[in-house]
């Protein structure tokens, strides 16, 4: 098992070098450049700047240099918001993204998986009929229409929650409430189908069989036998469910103001503010490899017919 | 005589209502369980083998099964009127079932000695320890090299016919009165067939325990069974004992499954015979004797009408049109 980590572990460092180095280039690929928009500016400034940065060297001895920088934990200065550095921007932003992410993550894995439980052991029935219709609307209607919606009715009609803000206002965690229910319900609704359809399978597999010809009461077969053997797919899904969620906080971000990296990330890419793309991007990246590691690390627990090597 | 009989089953129906009709899938089947004797129930796939003996236990998935008609006498108190409380009771407990496949008949993701302990502590109220024990001591009877190492394994460690021993002594942790095999060896290599049957042999007899074999080959339960049915579209077309089923098979379905066992005395090149068509579709089956299209002896009246059951003997009746008209 600890080989099994630190292979895996090592493996981790191929990966990011080619994340990191296809994404440079292919940044370079997309015209324009990040000062490219500001007209007016006359070619000497321009060209100034693009010395100050760097920019004007060969593409590839800027690679060697920001591969450099990057190993010691440099990301460089922003080219557009000036004042700050990349790692001073992504330390902003990025923690308040993942905290958002986290707790709708966990919010949809909870509820999907009680929710799933419930729809399976009721099959057929109103229970069931009405949680899976509340999955289809999670997964059919989009966040930007979900979004505003809540706030509509929690926030505007029955003032219950803040429309916006975020955890460090007044407010306090409040304003987690909306943005998190918001981002959790597609996957809630996702794994929700998805413990269902894996609960009523297992339910008719011949290991569950045998356990009732044993005379063990239903409550015992269903949590001893049962759940564990059913729950391991949402556990693989939970690492492609957190790269999908970081992604859909940056929509949700926006309609609740939230200070969050997903902002960031959108005006930075409109900018080619190249430092800034890079910096975001090895740092979403180097989280979600990891989390994919924890997933299947985890999983080798759950699942002993695993071994590893 | 009457006094050895543990179980009776009477005219068992279980219907399976499915999309294209309602299917008979055991349609009025009776047979008793005597004390520590072994019954064959021999017949195609299909036949209804299973299902009968899931409904003895109650376990029919329902929808789409239910038990339509008939008793299951335990000890004259009928099972299927018992509550579910009453009926944990006797599973596992007084009658056990071992199932075709060993492979996925097992929990992969709990250690045996978790399967095991649960079902001893369950029925017999020792504590784990004790029933750690018991369960080790079944394994070694069970024939399971280092039963103490082996009790903490999953069963993916477990080589096919391992597990299946390891359901065997699972089974009979509890002393049931009756274990039901349904096809153990089918999905066993040939090799390990013998062994496995002759494993459930020598426990039933030491332990004292009435075993319903179910098998879709005479061949297998030649040597073990002491009384046969033979099951053909939910119904059980002949019932006698191993001797009169071998020496003088009355329907003509017996005759061809004795035809279809692999001899060794025969030195002949021929292909082994089989039955020839289909087993029946026994969706919406209309009255007829279901045997019929695939019947050298076929009349008229058995397209028309489901043979009444012939008494021959004690304990020996067949049902065709070729043994008078009932009586
Ligand atoms: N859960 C089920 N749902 C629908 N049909 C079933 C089910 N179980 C068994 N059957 C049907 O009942 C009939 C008898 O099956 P079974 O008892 O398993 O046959 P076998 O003699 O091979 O054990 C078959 O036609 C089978 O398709
Ligand atoms: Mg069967």
């Amino acid at each position: 098992m600890a080989k099994y980590i630190i292979r895996r572990l090592l493996s981790l460092i191929p990966t990011m070098f080619i994340i990191i180095t296809l994404s440079f280039f292919l940044i370079r690929v997309a015209p324009g450049g990040p000062f490219s928009g500001e007209k007016g500016l006359p070619e000497q400034v321009q060209q100034n700047l693009l010395k100050k940065y760097h920019m004007d060297e060969p593409l590839f001895r800027q690679y060697l240099r920001y591969f450099g920088d990057v190993l010691i934990g440099n990301f460089g200065p922003s080219l557009r918001y000036k004042e700050s550095s990349v790692n001073e921007l992504i330390a902003q932003g990025f923690p308040n993204s993942i905290i958002l992410g986290t707790v709708a993550l966990a919010l949809a894995t909870f509820a999907g998986i009680c929710v799933g439980i419930l729809s399976a052991l009721k099959q057929n029935r109103w229970q069931d009929y009405s949680a899976m219709s509340l999955a289809v609307i999670g997964i059919s209607v989009p966040l930007f229409v979900i979004g505003p919606v809540l706030q509509l009715v929690f926030a505007m009609n029955l003032k219950w929650l803040p429309v916006s803000g975020w955890i460090f206002s007044r407010a306090g965690l409040k304003t987690l409430i909306l943005p998190a229910l918001t981002l959790a319900f597609p996957y809630f609704a996702y794994i929700a189908r998805l413990s269902r359809a894996s609960i009523l399978e297992v339910l008719r597999s011949d290991y569950v069989r045998t356990a009732r010809s044993k005379g063990l009461s239903e409550g015992i077969v269903i949590r001893r036998h049962v759940l564990k053997g059913a729950l391991l797919p949402i556990v693989s899904y939970l690492g492609p469910a957190f790269a999908g969620i970081i992604t859909g906080s940056i929509v949700v971000e926006s309609i609740f103001f939230i200070p969050g990296i997903g902002k960031i990330f959108v005006q930075s890419a409109l900018n080619r503010d190249y430092p800034l793309i890079m910096g975001e991007v090895i740092v979403y990246s180097l989280f979600l490899v990891t989390m994919n590691f924890l997933v299947d690390v985890l999983y080798g627990f759950l699942d002993p017919r695993i071994a590893y090597k | 005589m009457t006094d050895d009989v543990i179980l009776q089953v009477k005219d068992l129906k279980t219907y399976f209502k499915l999309d294209e009709g309602l299917l008979k899938a055991v349609d009025g089947v009776s047979f008793d369980i005597k004390k520590g004797r072994t019954l064959g129930i021999v017949g195609e796939s299909g036949s209804g083998k299973s299902v009968t003996n899931l409904a003895i236990m109650k376990l029919i998935p329902s929808p789409p099964g239910w038990i339509a008609g008939g008793e299951v006498l335990l000890h004259g108190k009928d099972i299927l009127k018992m509550s579910d409380t009453e009926i944990r009771e006797i599973r596992g407990n007084k009658i056990s079932m071992i199932f075709q496949d060993p492979m996925t008949c097992l929990n992969p993701f709990l250690r045996i000695s978790t399967q095991m302990i649960e079902t001893i502590v369950l029925h017999q109220g020792l504590d784990k320890k004790a029933a750690k024990d018991k369960a080790i001591e079944m394994l070694k009877l069970a024939g399971i090299p280092a039963p103490e190492k082996r009790i903490d394994q999953y069963p993916h460690q477990f080589s096919g016919g391992m597990r299946q021993r390891v359901m065997i002594a699972m089974a009979l942790s509890c002393n049931p009165e009756i274990l039901i095999a349904d096809e153990p060896t089918t999905a066993l290599d040939v090799t390990i067939q013998a062994q496995i049957l002759e494993l459930i042999n020598e426990l039933s007899e030491r332990l004292g325990t009435a075993v319903i074999l179910i098998t879709h080959s005479l061949g297998v339960v030649a040597g073990m069974c002491d009384e046969i049915c033979v099951m053909y579209a939910g119904r059980i077309v002949e019932k006698a004992n191993a001797d009169q089923i071998f020496g003088e098979p009355k329907h003509p379905y017996t005759m061809g499954l004795i035809k279809s066992v692999p001899r060794l005395d025969k030195t002949t090149k021929e292909r082994l015979y089989s039955i020839p068509g289909q087993p029946p579709n026994v969706i919406n089956l209309p009255d007829c004797c279901p045997f019929f299209p695939r019947c050298e002896y076929a009349k008229d009246i058995c397209k028309q009408k489901y043979p009444p059951v012939s008494g021959i003997s004690t304990g020996r009746s067949v049902a065709c049109w070729l043994y008078g008209g009932g009586n």
